[in-house]
């Protein structure tokens, strides 16, 4: 189970944290002026790297903030976790 | 008769004589003693059954590596399966019994299997059961029969478990010299300590040692510095404890297995550093029927001697490669057994302990092996060679030694599983020929003998050594700690032997077993390799090899060097397999904790329940709620009862609990901008004061949930959700609001539990709200379809919308849950004159299928889009929303899509069973395609026939056909496509 730092609340167990998938994915602004491919590119592709990895956590059973992590997906070792956008705590 | 028990000496308790019973027949031990020392006190050596041959097997080890004596403890629901009665602690009135052989462990039919051996080679049930592979079902069936190991019990398990989570500074796995030492530095530093052990005292292998430590006896010594560790305030010690896994950021696991009213508690544990010193496993040598009772490891031997006062033979041939055994023989020699050699393979001998032996008068034999063993339910004798050291060709097996005991050792492996399952790689040591911890890659330190440290002065040191490194990592002092004298030894050093030569070919030779669990011997693994198998991991599940419920802890560092060999590689290079939790087999029961029963979830309930309760409703579990499904009368069921209301409801009046309805408050400046990304419907265009059907797709153009949704104010929205959608919708919605859309200013607020919501729906609704005096007109000018107005109900305070689930005239009343129950009462003793009818779950399926409104989750699945369900009037054209863009993907645009169809019997009157598969034409050649299937069915009082949904392949344009509705176990059933729409297709009846 990991152990995650929440930007508020501090390191809590995984078991109160619920996974919301890669981060840094930006939503398309005009999605009507996407191609297809491009549109697919945006809802389906995925980096999966072997390695350092931006996933989104939510602290779903705290505060029910959403944070970044940056997890290495094969050492499992958690190197940050950060605050999303503008990177101020409100 | 304990005929085997030494007259004095052991760590046994000889005033608490325990009966216990094996296999039918009565023996007695002692307190202290194991059920495996306890057997063998009773000269008892014909344990079990192996698992695919049905070999006579016997205890070989005294741990948590034995392979052999598996049973089953216990009787009825508390029986145990499968249990090491090596780690079973004798009790007053035990009762075990083998798992394998019948009819019993000594006359076992199976053993037949033995005599064919060679029919069953590696791969023999993939070989052999794969033709014709229609049959394959009836092959399963008969190999599980004869197969796997212990009963499950039957009855839910009447004993409880439980977890604890807990933190400490400093795990220490395993109590011996090395873990004692970190322990006693870590809690003389004032650090927060816990300490397992698997054992039944501290000790480890002390317990069977005769060395001295600071000048007294071992035992001594572990016992005054398990008292000191035990004595500070931060020290947990955890004895019968196992430390089995070992996952993610220093999370280690722990099972106890306690003697209080918890039978087994487990240890989730988050440590700053772990100690792992948790000793090392002794090998076996592979000889041929090197598994028969009566063989056994020396350091096992030791064990029974010197802590339980049990002599495992009387006449015993000790077979080394290293000095250990030694040690071994001389425990044997002064427990009164006859040493009839010592076999060392090493034309070297041994140190200062082959002094030792010699000076005793035992006689050595170096340069030679075992070969062979005579003897079937005990060994009688063995058969031995003179060896050069060449690991190719035969041998000439000319010696015969009669002996009731074969004592083997063939040097020590590093139990470092709990490394391994950190993450951390193992690196071969040549000159200890085994793995030891590589460099670790979280906050641990290996030390003692898991470090590869074998003898007890440097096991001490590295105990130390590793507590230090682990409170200095942790921040703390180095506490004060002298590193005790204790003897060491010259020793000679340990030669490899992985496979023993026999007098015959290696693949034609008498078994040679690497597993015992398993029955995998040294020819199984060539002959992977003559087959093509070159991955460890390969064949190891080719083969079986350290699959077993002891997972290979004895010989499978010799299935690794037989392959090497074979494959003409180092052991390195052909590398382990993985090593996974848990170390040691755990019981369900331990890991579900808590979480049985009542405890298993949550149970939600509404305010209004009670009033369910008393009036004899019968519930349903959506979710975690216990929703009423149906209000039976006397002698009423299921489909009685839900006419009854059905019809009651569409005639006058029905009242409906509907409080588990998702509720979610919707408010902020933003609030318009942000539901209109949400919903597909023109949110903006709503008056205050107006309700809408809305629905949120996923990004993938699906239907992800609906509900009602209404304008309360300019900046105020109130969101209703699926029952079982709520706290997914709301976590969607806030996931938005934090990650994409920050800069909007929108407060998301659940008020599920604090609002209940009650529906009263039918032509006499309005009269009854009405007649509870209710502050706002009621009439259709005022108060239209799909509006909301805030009002008094009989002097309480609600919020009142007129809308309909039913397709009647309805409304749904929601009230602060602390006045619905009596609301809910005035509303029933106010409903009497019409026949007010409470309605359940079952009800408003029904009457919401006649009308045919889907249930999100029942007629769609997630690849459903809202064009599939023909609400395309409720996509906006004139903005985004989410999922909008991939309705224009072309698969989403396909004609021969599944769409939302009705569906009626032609029969008239047969229910469709939901879930039924669609079919166009009975007589198509398989694989038949599949038009669609049933998603909601029943019986409709109202009109009389069954009616029923579906999803079918571009089912608009199939109006009128017929198609076959077939579910297993029926006659297919010809089922007309009409429209989803049964009852008032003109919506009067909710506008009336």
């Amino acid at each position: 189970m990991f152990l995650i730092e929440c930007p508020w609340c501090g390191e809590r167990a995984e078991t109160e944290f619920s996974y919301g998938g890669e981060g840094g994915i930006t939503r398309p602004a005009e999605p009507d002026k996407l191609s297809d491919a491009e549109w697919a590119n945006y809802l389906f592709m995925r980096t999966n790297p072997r390695g350092a990895h931006q996933e989104l956590w939510n602290h779903a059973q705290g505060c029910r903030r959403w944070f970044g992590v940056e997890r290495d997906t094969v050492t499992y070792h958690i190197s940050r976790s950060y605050v999303l956008g503008d990177g101020v705590k409100d | 008769m304990q005929v085997n028990r030494l007259d004095k000496g052991g760590r046994i308790d000889r005033s608490k004589p325990l009966k216990f019973r094996f296999n039918g027949k009565s023996y007695e031990g002692y307190a202290g003693d194991t059920l495996a020392s306890a057997l063998l006190a009773n000269n008892v050596s014909l344990i079990n059954r192996s698992f695919k041959l049905h070999r006579p097997r016997g205890i070989i080890g005294s741990g948590a590596e034995e392979p052999n004596a598996i049973l089953q403890i216990g009787k009825g629901a508390h029986t145990l399966p499968n249990r090491r009665a090596t780690q079973v602690a004798l009790q007053e009135g035990l009762v075990a019994r083998s798992t394998k052989g019948w009819p019993g462990v000594r006359f076992d039919i199976g053993a037949i299997n033995d005599v064919f051996s060679r029919l069953f080679s590696a791969g023999f049930y993939y070989k052999t059961f794969m033709f014709p592979q229609s049959l394959w079902n009836l092959y399963e069936d008969l190999i599980r029969g004869s197969a796997g190991f212990a009963k499950a019990p039957k009855k839910p398990d009447p004993d409880r478990y439980e977890h604890i989570n807990a933190h400490c500074d400093i795990l220490v796995a395993g109590a011996g010299p090395a873990g004692l030492m970190a322990a006693l530095a870590a809690a003389r530093s004032g650090a927060r300590v816990i300490l397992a052990d698997e054992g039944t005292e501290a000790g480890g292998a002390l317990l069977r040692s005769d060395e001295i430590i600071d000048g007294r006896p071992a035992t001594n010594w572990v016992e005054t510095i398990a008292t000191e560790i035990r004595g500070y305030e931060d020290v947990t010690v955890l004895k019968n404890s196992t430390v089995f896994g070992y996952f993610a950021q220093n999370f280690l696991t722990i099972t106890e297995r306690t003697e209080g009213p918890i039978r087994q508690r487990e240890w989730r544990v988050r440590a700053r550093q772990v100690v792992l010193a948790q000793g090392a496993i002794e090998r076996p040598l592979i000889f041929c029927n090197n598994d028969r009772p009566g063989v056994m490891l020396a350091s096992a031997v030791s064990e029974y001697i010197r802590r339980y006062a049990v002599l495992p033979g009387k006449r015993a041939v000790v077979f080394t490669n290293n000095d250990a055994a030694y040690q071994a023989a001389l425990d044997l020699h002064s427990a009164g057994a006859t040493i009839a050699a010592i076999v060392d393979s090493r034309r070297t001998g041994a140190g200062d302990l082959g002094e030792q032996a010699k000076a005793a008068g035992i006689p050595v034999m170096p340069g030679h092996i075992v070969t062979n063993v005579s003897g079937r339910k005990r060994v009688t004798g063995v058969k031995i060679a003179t060896w050069d050291g060449a690991t190719e060709g035969m041998v000439d097996e000319s010696i015969d030694i009669a002996c009731d005991l074969v004592t083997m050792s063939g040097g020590y492996s590093p139990a470092v599983h709990l490394h391994s399952q950190s993450g951390a790689k193992n690196a071969w040591d040549d000159s200890l020929s085994c793995f030891v911890p590589g460099e670790a890659v979280q906050a641990c330190e290996s030390a003692g003998a898991g470090n590869g440290r074998w003898s007890l002065r440097d096991c001490l040191e590295d105990g130390a050594r590793a507590g230090k490194v682990a409170l200095a990592k942790a921040g703390f002092d180095m506490p004060d700690i002298a590193v005790p004298a204790a003897s060491s030894q010259a020793v000679k050093p340990l030669e490899p032997l992985w496979r023993v030569p026999a007098a015959q070919d290696p693949d034609r030779c008498p078994k040679q077993f690497l597993d015992f669990q398993n029955d995998t011997s040294v020819a199984d693994v060539r002959l992977a390799v003559r087959e093509g198998y070159r991955n460890i991991e390969h064949v190891k599940r080719y083969t079986a090899l350290g699959f077993g419920t002891d997972q290979g802890k004895l010989g499978n560092i010799n299935g690794m060097a037989v392959l090497a060999e074979a494959l003409g590689m180092s052991i390195p290079e052909v590398g382990t397999t993985t090593f996974r939790p848990p170390y040691t087999p755990v019981s369900f029961g331990v890991c579900a904790g808590e979480s049985v029963g009542e405890l298993y979830d949550p149970v939600r309930k509404t305010a209004v329940h009670e009033w369910h309760e008393s009036s004899g409703a019968e519930f349903e579990n959506v979710g975690q709620w216990h929703r009423p499904w149906y209000f039976p009368l006397p002698g009423e069921d299921l489909d009685a009862a839900v006419a009854r209301e059905c019809l009651a409801t569409r005639k006058s009046l029905g009242i409906l609990d509907a409080s588990t309805l998702g509720k979610i408050d919707v408010q902020g400046p933003d609030a318009v901008t942000f539901l209109e990304r949400i919903y597909t419907h023109n949110v903006g265009k709503m008056q205050n004061g107006r309700c809408a059907y809305g629905i949120m797709l996923g990004e993938d153009g699906m239907v992800m949930d609906d509900g009602v949704m209404a304008r309360l104010g300019d900046n105020r929205f109130y969101l209703t959700t699926t029952t079982g959608g709520a706290a997914a919708v709301l976590g969607w919605l806030e996931s938005w609001l934090q990650t994409e859309w920050p800069e909007l200013e929108v407060y998301l607020t659940s008020i599920t539990d604090q609002y209940s919501t009650i529906a009263v729906a039918g032509p006499n609704s309005r009269r009854l709200l009405h007649k509870l005096s209710c502050s706002v007109d009621l009439g259709n000018e005022n108060f239209p379809f799909m509006s909301v107005h805030d009002a008094e109900l009989a002097g309480i305070p609600v919020q009142l919308f007129r809308v309909s689930f039913s397709g009647e005239l309805a409304f749904e009343v929601n009230v602060d849950s602390n006045h619905a129950l009596p609301l809910w009462q005035t509303l029933m003793d106010a409903g009497e004159e019409f026949d007010i009818t409470p309605y359940g779950t079952e009800t408003m399926h029904v009457l919401r299928a006649e009308k045919g409104f889907v249930i999100v989750g029942q007629d769609t699945d997630g690849s459903v889009t809202p064009i599939d369900l023909n609400m395309n009037w409720m996509l906006s054209k004139e903005k985004d929303y989410l999922g909008k863009r991939s309705l224009s993907r072309p698969d989403c645009l396909r004609t021969d899509r599944k769409q939302l169809v009705g569906l009626l019997s032609e029969d008239n009157t047969t229910v469709i069973p939901e879930g039924a598969q669609l079919i166009e034409d009975l007589s198509a050649p398989e694989p038949v395609p599949m038009l669609g299937h049933v998603s909601s069915s029943y019986m409709s009082a109202c009109l009389g026939h069954p009616i029923a949904l579906g999803l079918v392949a571009g089912g608009w344009n199939r109006k009128d056909e017929v198609v076959y509705a077939w579910a297993a176990g029926c006659e297919p059933i010809r089922a007309r496509i009409v429209s989803p729409v049964f009852y008032d297709p003109r919506n009067e009846r909710q506008n009336d």
